[in-house]
């Protein structure tokens, strides 16, 4: 293993100035970082552990309900939060997925992000609960919608010495569910073959009014399944309309053959998870 | 107290004599061992397939801070070129040395190069990453169809088919054919009225054990070697080092450690051959090695890939009238196989007049298999068990109902020669058949959901050994026994039991030890399930020379004839004298002829073979094809269970292995031959959440050759699993799976090249 300075900062200031260097990399719950610094798939120099930065430890519901997740808040304390969920089902699905109840104590949502796998659970979660994230860098902070943060495996927008900050999900609208669903050939300890994550909002009548279908690791970042709205708007949710946005899905992944599944297996799955997503989101409507 | 199978102890549940040491994390396993001045190694393995080391340049890596030693190949004395006028056992031993550090070839990915030892691992490492090699890139052969192929470039320049005993003039990948005939194949197939056939095949599968190989060794000045590891088999350590170092074997002590899991992955060296070179080269300072998981899996352990055809003939009413089978397995980058093993097991539960069997040990650039728990038994029986099935379900039979018709019995003689004794088959099955679950109904599931129950049996030979154990009786009435067998499977205390019962005394007063090789007699590994049959033979015959002896310091204290005291219950009792209690006894040994001290070394002979029956309920989502194990009971004749939990929880866990090779476990390399899963994220073993309690029902047909009746245990429940899920999936889906792993991408493909739309 690489050896590495290690730094634990209190301030975003301090993260900042830490960070310009370009061998340095941020520690959230270090899950992923640390083993792949171990077995050689991550340089580091210096590591920034940003968990004593207070704005990255809350977790928040403000007045008009939008939810903010710093971005080193530990994924128990997201799944652990009655009101989260109650009302962002899809993400507590997701951040309850992520590694085993010991690792869950560590690791990150922000950290699931940066990493950017393909397989992530937690970004198509976020991506149909239409979430952006807050990133301070050299020159300021902006916000990024989460569905455009990935842009590879393994890379994100983020530029150089720029540190994700916080998560930022919007209130959910009324008559709305959402869930997310992967597939693993065992029951814990792997990694996504494939996911799905739904969010559907009926209008007064039951018709859909709104749908985010977000698939993972079907192609070298999370996708989002575009037809889905012109597909769904102004119908009856069916099993019938499952099955189209299962269609849908297998349209739009883009997978690999790889050492956890082949091409076709995940096309059929993301079929199979779309459609069970999409009727587990339909029953969470209360 | 006697119990209701007529023993004291035998039967009964004590605490585990390592129980204590154990769960408060006391207990030194190979990677705990810290000697004063030690040195840390780190290995360079190979990243080609197959390649030939042209030149290695250690240059710079010497000149890293703190490297004291760096060694490969071409310090090892056994590899040299020539390959003229040596026998079989000097390309034996070749072939062993250049396993441990390569010669002129890297025969598969992760194959070892050259090691280096240094004050700290970060430094070793760093100088590992400075050797520079210069390699010529050969084309690897992945695969037991390419490695046979007429015209296939042999691996090695010295291995030459042994053809049923007669060898080959030009070299080979194919090691070995060997077969085993029984009546007349022909005749027994015009007699059948149902013929069914298929081939099968088998992936690459590793032992899986939780601790990683470890090994710390001291070469001393004086020419002495001391061994620290964790090893299945401390004596084969020491005959191991003495061969592939060329050093005396009375220059080798090997002190085992504790042992988290073997599996027979652990008879073998690795580790230790290079931390001795490394340690005379270093001054003789001590040098420890310990894998990575990674290393675990690339280097070390798997067992056989396997390509297996099987035929069967029957007549309409069950009876087998003649079987054929025919399997090939991959050996990796040497020869040896456990063909020889499966060629042995694969019909062995059956009586059939009429058998030919056909194997074949195939060389090709994957790491050299090991022994593997009943090794070759699962690949063989998953084809077996599941063409039983197509006969059974061809002639509208129960799968118990087939399989008792043609059970080999007392007297049933196997295609590879031997006669079998007693033997507990039929009780098996019929013990299955009688069991809740057999007689229970597969309530159907809904939806994408498909339920199937499946059975399959196993058989594995067990095995006898040599076993060597001491004993003293002290004067507070303890017994503290000194044994050589490793204990893996909680033997201290299995073989503990049998020494108190052979006694008559409580087990709580004996006090196992495994000790060093140069502190005990001979002792064979811990393998073929033998050392609760064959140390506990041992443990038995010093029980009854030690409880010989107190009779006879009794005797002294009452001034009578030993023939005129008993023991029991106890006290030792003379007729019309007050009796004298066991600790009176002890307490006065030194008075009464002096301290009691017996030792015992038998090659034992005896050994009962063992079959076990497996029922099977599962759930296949057809949508996903994943496969969930709703409901698992393991039946199995082990003789005599010393200790019951050990002996569940061996058929547990052999199962759950067994589950693992079938649903999702596999190497899994690319075309160039690198390994692409060397870790357990997509090495995918079971985990607590993947299986169901698994029930194991014990039967206890009594070996008759061992006093208390054992057999062995921990074989056989790895052998039916596979056999056992696929026919369960048959049942649900109606389709003949096979390929292991029946992964859920694979389980769609068939249902999908079968027409089952979902």
């Amino acid at each position: 293993m690489q050896t590495f300075s290690y730094r634990s900062v209190s301030t975003v200031e301090e993260a900042l100035a830490a960070l310009a260097s370009p061998t340095a990399r941020a520690l959230g719950g270090g899950t992923d970082l640390i083993p792949m610094v171990r077995e050689g798939r991550r340089q580091a120099d210096l590591v920034v552990d940003v968990k004593g930065i207070p704005e990255l430890g809350r977790l928040e519901i403000d007045a008009q309900g939008n939810l903010t997740i710093g971005a080193a808040v530990a994924l128990h304390r997201v799944y652990g939060h009655p009101e989260v969920a109650r009302r962002w089902p899809g993400l507590v699905d997701a951040a309850s997925l992520i590694g085993g109840t010991a690792v869950q104590g560590r690791a990150t949502l922000g950290g699931n992000l940066c990493t950017a796998s393909p397989a992530g659970d937690s970004i198509p979660a976020l991506i149909v609960h239409g979430a952006t994230l807050i990133v301070a860098g050299p020159a300021g902070r902006r916000s990024i919608p989460v569905a455009a943060f990935c842009i590879g495996p393994g890379r994100t927008v983020l530029g150089p010495g720029e540190l994700l900050i916080a998560i930022q999900v919007p209130a959910p609208r009324p008559r709305s569910g959402a869930a997310y669903l992967r597939f693993i050939p065992r029951n814990e300890m792997d990694i996504a073959v494939a996911s799905s994550g739904v969010a559907l909002q009926l209008d007064a009548e039951g018709h859909i009014a709104a749908i985010d279908v977000a698939l993972g690791a079907v192609g070298p970042t999370p996708i989002v399944v575009a037809d889905a709205a012109a597909l769904a708007l102004g119908q009856a949710p069916s099993a019938e309309m499952a099955a189209k946005l299962g269609a849908a899905a297998t349209a739009a992944a883009r997978p690999i053959d790889d050492v956890r599944g082949t091409a076709a297996h995940r096309k059929r799955l993301v079929d199979v998870l779309t459609r069970r997503a999409f009727m587990a989101a339909l029953h969470r409507i209360g | 107290m006697t119990q209701s199978n007529g023993f004291k102890v035998i039967g009964t549940r004590p605490v585990r004599h390592d129980g204590v040491d154990k769960v408060t994390g006391r207990a030194l396993y190979g990677a705990d061992v810290r000697l004063n001045g030690q040195l840390y190694g780190a290995m360079l393995r190979s990243p080609h397939a197959h390649a030939r080391i042209v030149a290695i340049d250690t240059s710079e890596a010497a000149a890293v801070p703190g490297v004291k030693a760096i060694v490969t190949g071409a310090d090892l004395p056994h590899v040299g070129d020539q390959i003229a006028d040596i026998g079989e056992g000097a390309v034996n031993l070749r072939h062993l040395s250049a396993n441990i550090l390569a010669g002129r070839k890297a025969l598969y990915f992760g194959h070892a190069i050259a090691a280096v030892a240094a004050t700290s691992l970060t430094a070793a490492q760093q100088a590992v990453n400075k050797i520079k090699v210069t390699w010529e890139e050969l084309p690897p052969v992945l695969n037991l169809r390419d490695a046979m192929a007429a015209g296939a470039a042999p691996l090695h320049p010295d291995v030459f088919t042994d053809e049923l005993g007669e060898k080959s003039t030009t070299p080979s990948n194919i090691a070995e054919h060997l077969r085993h005939e029984k009546g007349d194949i022909a005749a027994g197939f015009a007699e059948a009225e149902v013929v069914v056939e298929r081939e099968f095949v088998t992936g690459t599968v590793h032992q899986g054990y939780i601790e990683p190989h470890s090994a710390t060794v001291q070469w001393n000045a004086d020419g002495q070697l001391t061994v620290y590891c964790s090893t299945q088999g401390a004596f084969g350590v020491r005959r191991e080092m003495s061969e592939i170092l060329g050093v005396p074997i009375s220059h080798v002590k090997v002190v085992p450690t504790e042992i988290g899991g073997g599996f027979g992955g652990k008879l073998n060296v690795y580790l230790e051959p290079v931390c001795a070179l490394l340690s005379r080269k270093a001054g003789g300072r001590p040098v420890k090695m310990t894998m990575s998981r990674a290393d675990v899996l690339a280097a070390t352990g798997p067992t056989s890939a396997s390509i297996v055809r099987v035929k069967l003939g029957a007549r309409r009413d069950g009876t087998l009238t003649a079987a054929q089978a025919w399997m090939a397995f991959e050996a990796g980058a040497f020869p040896g196989s456990p063909v020889g093993s499966a060629a042995g097991v694969i019909l062995a539960p059956y009586d059939i007049p009429n058998v030919v069997i056909d194997g074949f040990d195939v060389l090709c650039n994957k790491p050299k298999a090991n022994a593997y728990r009943a090794p070759g038994g699962t690949n063989a029986a998953y084809a077996a068990e599941s063409m039983i099935d197509e006969l059974a379900r061809a002639l509208k039979m129960g799968p118990i109902e087939i399989r008792l018709k043609n059970a080999a019995r007392e007297g049933t003689r196997r295609a590879d020669g031997p006669v079998f004794p007693r033997i507990g088959f039929v009780e098996t099955l019929e013990a299955l058949l009688h069991h809740p679950h057999f007689q229970s109904r597969l309530e159907r599931a809904t939806g994408s959901r498909r339920r199937g129950r499946g059975i399959a049996a196993g058989f594995w030979f067990n095995w006898g050994g040599t076993s060597s154990a001491s004993a003293q009786v002290n004067p507070d009435g303890t017994v503290a026994l000194s044994e050589g067998s490793t204990d893996i499977g909680g033997t201290r205390t299995s073989i503990a039991m049998q020494l108190a019962e052979s006694i008559g005394i409580p087990v709580n007063l004996v006090k196992p030890q495994v000790v060093d090789t140069d502190s005990v007699g001979y002792n064979d590994a811990t393998g073929g399930s033998r050392t609760t049959f064959a140390t506990g033979m041992v443990a038995y015959e010093l029980g009854q020379k030690l409880r010989e002896e107190l009779i006879a310091h009794a005797a002294r204290q009452f001034e009578v004839e030993a023939a005129a005291v008993r023991f029991e219950d106890g006290a030792f009792r003379t007729d019309g004298k007050p009796p004298l209690s066991y600790f009176d006894v002890c307490g006065a040994l030194r008075d009464t002829g002096g301290e009691i001290v017996a030792s015992v070394s038998m090659r034992t002979k005896g050994e009962g073979p063992a079959f076990g029956a497996h029922l099977v309920d599962v759930e296949v989502d057809i949508e996903t094809g994943k496969v969930k194990i709703l409901r698992y009971t393991a039946a199995q004749d082990v003789g005599r269970a010393i200790y019951p939990p050990f002996v569940e929880g061996q058929i547990q866990g052999g199962v759950a292995q067994g589950v693992g090779w079938a649903l999702n476990e596999e190497y899994l390399y690319d075309k160039a031959g690198h390994m692409l899963n060397a870790g357990f994220l997509d090495y995918r073993m079971p985990t607590a959440l993947d299986l169901p309690m698994i029930e194991a029902l014990i039967v206890e047909v009594p070996n008759p050759r061992h006093p208390y009746g054992v057999r062995g245990v921990g074989e056989v429940p790895i052998v039916p699993p596979a056999g056992a899920v696929a026919n369960a999936i048959f049942d649900a889906l109606g389709v003949r799976m096979t390929e292991l792993p029946m992964s859920p991408a694979r389980n769609i493909a068939a249902l999908a090249a079968a027409g089952v739309a979902a």
